[in-house]
């Protein structure tokens, strides 16, 4: 009988914070579950990742990871996260967001990161709705689409992610679902190799309530319509409109090399013959008291 | 007609029978089911108002400003981390005397973070000029609403009306709740006919530069404003009380107050708890009382001091309290007594903070404690062991 891998229990607090409070069948866990592994993939000691989340289902991943964790206020999660990574430009800074807490809340956030193109990875989970606080919806509900104060239909246009992130001036921008849970894997491996701001938009369910909501079933069904209506941009070119009405796009859609906000940081104080942080850090023996 | 329902449609209903022109709103919890009833009032055509759901309580705070502003009556709804997020508009409301209705489902803020009830988020914006009710429960928090437009909507007054209420215990309590029909609410509540607002035909300025010169009087000029409002909420409560029947006090009220020696002051929910506590003691022969601040803003010092007088103990019970000083209820009733010649004994207490049960022996316990001595900023039901 094959034994389920137990290579992400190293960055959770296994012992310590389960059971979660996740709906059975959420597609949360199986984002955590391949953003753990594409760490694990990568060979990340845990200590070098900090991850801040901001409040939603999504955010309440910094309560089960083993990470450096900061469980900030609703929105300000990549705010924080451009904190800490200033602060620390050499931690793997890893943001996590519901499309509540990085679009509507925190949306301005969004495009100043991308706009900064500063070295943080946002895997950004878009349900289309605000879970935590019961089904509302959001900046990404489709219109027409109900939600608990769109009784009958959402009258608003949702946004394009991808052309959010991309016109702001984010590196790198893929979208996965929680039915490609492997696929999901290698994008964000993908994502958080890159240098710049790179974001990871999961399509996942909520079948709680926007899926009750909109009669899309069981978390299985919703699950299943991903796999259905996926396609990966590889093969998109070769299929006509007629084939792509109705399907959304997944795979690296942006994947390009403008200098970062930090390295740009550094050689600015480089060329003004300062110190860097990288420097100043390794010389401070605070810093070496912590390393021990 | 009564109705068994859910505190947050009382307020729901409530709502609705003030026929707002624009509702905006962000959820939060325990805030939502409010904003939710609406939403599916307005989408029935319920109510004839504009609803929307932005994208952050700073956005909700500002476009009811805008249609306030624009010379609509406006609602919104929040706690917590949405009341300190819409902050910055919060004081700009008052400011441009704008008389908007925010009910605030009073929760606790963060960091740690934590959903449940106290007043920490009231209490944190109470300086921004606001006029701040509390209520007791559902039935006073349905017809606060009603006074609550009456009162900020009136010419002199022109002054934005928060309505605090519990979040959890009240907002997500069922009751019994007699729900005022629309002839009687239209009866009680004329339709708004903003002092200033932005039109056309006589345009207006509206949030100018106020330079050194005059800045000063014009938050003297809310300072005299909101001092003004005290008998307009007075008036309101008597006017409803002489149309409906119900009284909560106007901006107190005092149970089994008199010959009692020593006085529970409270706001909020707390109050019936409190009630019932003060009945028990009163079975036993122990000569207490209660006085509830219905009308924290304006503070009501005179009245408090004047309840007060014949007191010799006052055991004052807040769910909040300044960091770094003190018991804020706690402090401005000391100094509206400063001011008279009634010194009785004064005691504070911190309770319920972050949603801590307050079950009636710990009051009883806050009786036994101020009967044997004075005592100062007690954190009841403190867990001594997680504090060492
Ligand atoms: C300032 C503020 N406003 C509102 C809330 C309430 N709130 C908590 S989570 C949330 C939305 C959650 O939706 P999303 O970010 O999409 O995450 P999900 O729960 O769907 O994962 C809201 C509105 C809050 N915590 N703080
Ligand atoms: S409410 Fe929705 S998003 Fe939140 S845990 Fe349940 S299924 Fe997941």
């Amino acid at each position: 009988m094959a034994v389920p891998s137990t290579i992400i229990y190293q960055y959770l607090r296994s012992k310590k914070k389960f059971p979660h409070v996740w709906c059975p069948g959420c597609g949360i866990g199986i984002t955590m579950g391949a953003l753990l592994r594409a760490l694990a993939d990568l060979e990340v000691d845990k200590n070098d990742v900090a991850m801040v989340a901001g409040i939603g289902c999504t955010g309440r991943m910094s309560v089960y990871c083993d990470f450096h964790t900061l469980h900030t206020t609703h929105g300000r999660a990549l705010a924080f996260a451009t904190g800490v990574k200033l602060a620390k430009p050499n931690m793997r800074v890893i943001a996590v967001s519901g499309d509540g807490d990085a679009l509507a809340i925190g949306g301005n956030h969004f495009i100043h990161a991308a706009r900064r193109n500063i070295d943080i990875t946002l895997i950004l989970v878009n349900n289309k709705t605000y879970g935590m606080t019961g089904g509302q919806y959001s900046p990404t509900t489709p219109s027409g689409k109900f939600g608990s104060t769109a009784p009958y239909g959402n009258v608003e246009y949702p946004f394009d992610v991808f052309e959010l992130a991309k016109g702001a001036g984010a590196n790198y921008f893929a979208r996965g679902t929680v039915y490609h849970a492997t696929l999901l894997q290698v994008l964000m491996k993908k994502a958080l190799e890159k240098k710049g701001f790179s974001v990871v938009e999961v399509i996942s369910n909520c079948h709680t309530l926007y899926g009750r909501l909109n009669r899309e079933g069981s978390a299985v069904k919703m699950i299943e319509w991903m796999n259905e209506n996926a396609v990966n941009v590889k093969v998109a070119s070769k299929k006509t409109p007629e084939e792509l009405e109705g399907k959304f796009l997944i795979g690296e859609m942006l994947n390009i090399d403008r200098p970062e906000y930090c390295e740009r940081y550094e050689q600015l104080i480089e060329r003004l013959g300062g110190k860097s942080k990288a420097q100043n850090e390794a010389r401070s023996p605070q810093h070496e008291a912590v390393e021990q | 007609m009564r109705k068994f329902i859910e505190g947050s449609m009382a307020v729901a209903e409530a709502v609705k029978l003030c026929r707002p022109h624009v509702i905006s709103a962000y959820p939060i919890t325990p805030q939502t089911h409010i904003v939710e009833h609406l939403s599916q009032m307005v989408a029935d055509g319920e109510v004839n108002a504009q609803f929307i759901n932005v994208e952050s309580e700073f956005g909700a705070a500002s476009v009811v400003l805008g249609a306030s502003a624009a010379g609509g009556r406006a609602f919104s709804a929040t706690t917590s981390q949405g009341l300190l997020l819409m902050g910055e508009v919060i004081f700009n409301i008052a400011g441009l005397r704008l008389p908007v209705v925010i009910t605030v489902a009073n929760r606790s803020i963060s960091a740690p973070i934590n959903i449940w009830n106290d007043h920490s988020d009231a209490m944190a914006i109470r300086d921004a000029g606001w006029i701040m009710l509390f209520a007791e429960d559902n039935q006073e928090a349905h017809d606060m609403h009603l006074q609550a437009y009456k009162i900020g909507e009136t010419p002199e007054i022109s002054l934005p009306v928060m309505i605090n209420m519990d979040g959890f215990i009240l907002t997500h309590a069922f009751e019994g709740v007699d729900v005022i029909s629309q002839e009687e609410a239209d009866s009680f509540l004329p339709p708004f006919k903003p002092a200033v607002h932005l039109d056309v035909k006589n345009p207006v300025t509206m949030g100018v530069l106020a330079e050194p010169q005059w800045y000063m009087e014009a938050r003297c000029r809310m300072q005299e404003a909101l001092y003004e409002s005290r008998p307009v909420i007075k008036q309101a409560a008597r006017d409803f009380k002489g149309k409906f029947g119900r009284w909560y006090g106007d901006v107190i009220d005092t149970y089994r107050i008199d010959g009692a020696e020593t006085v529970f002051v409270a706001m909020g929910s707390l109050i019936g708890t409190l009630k019932d506590a003060v009945d028990d003691l009163r079975g036993k022969g122990e000569k207490v009382g209660l006085l509830k601040i219905r009308c924290f803003r304006p503070f009501p010092g005179q009245e408090i001091a004047e309840a007060l007088k014949n007191t010799r103990r006052v055991a004052i019970m807040e769910k909040a309290f300044s960091l770094g000083a003190s018991g804020i209820l706690g402090d401005e009733i000391k100094a509206a007594l400063y001011a008279t010649p009634y010194r009785p004994e004064i005691s504070t207490f911190f309770i319920g903070l972050g949603g801590r049960d307050i079950p009636k022996s710990s009051i009883v316990n806050v009786y036994n404690q101020v009967k044997a001595k004075q005592q100062n900023n007690v954190f009841v039901d403190l867990k001594t062991e997680l504090v060492k």
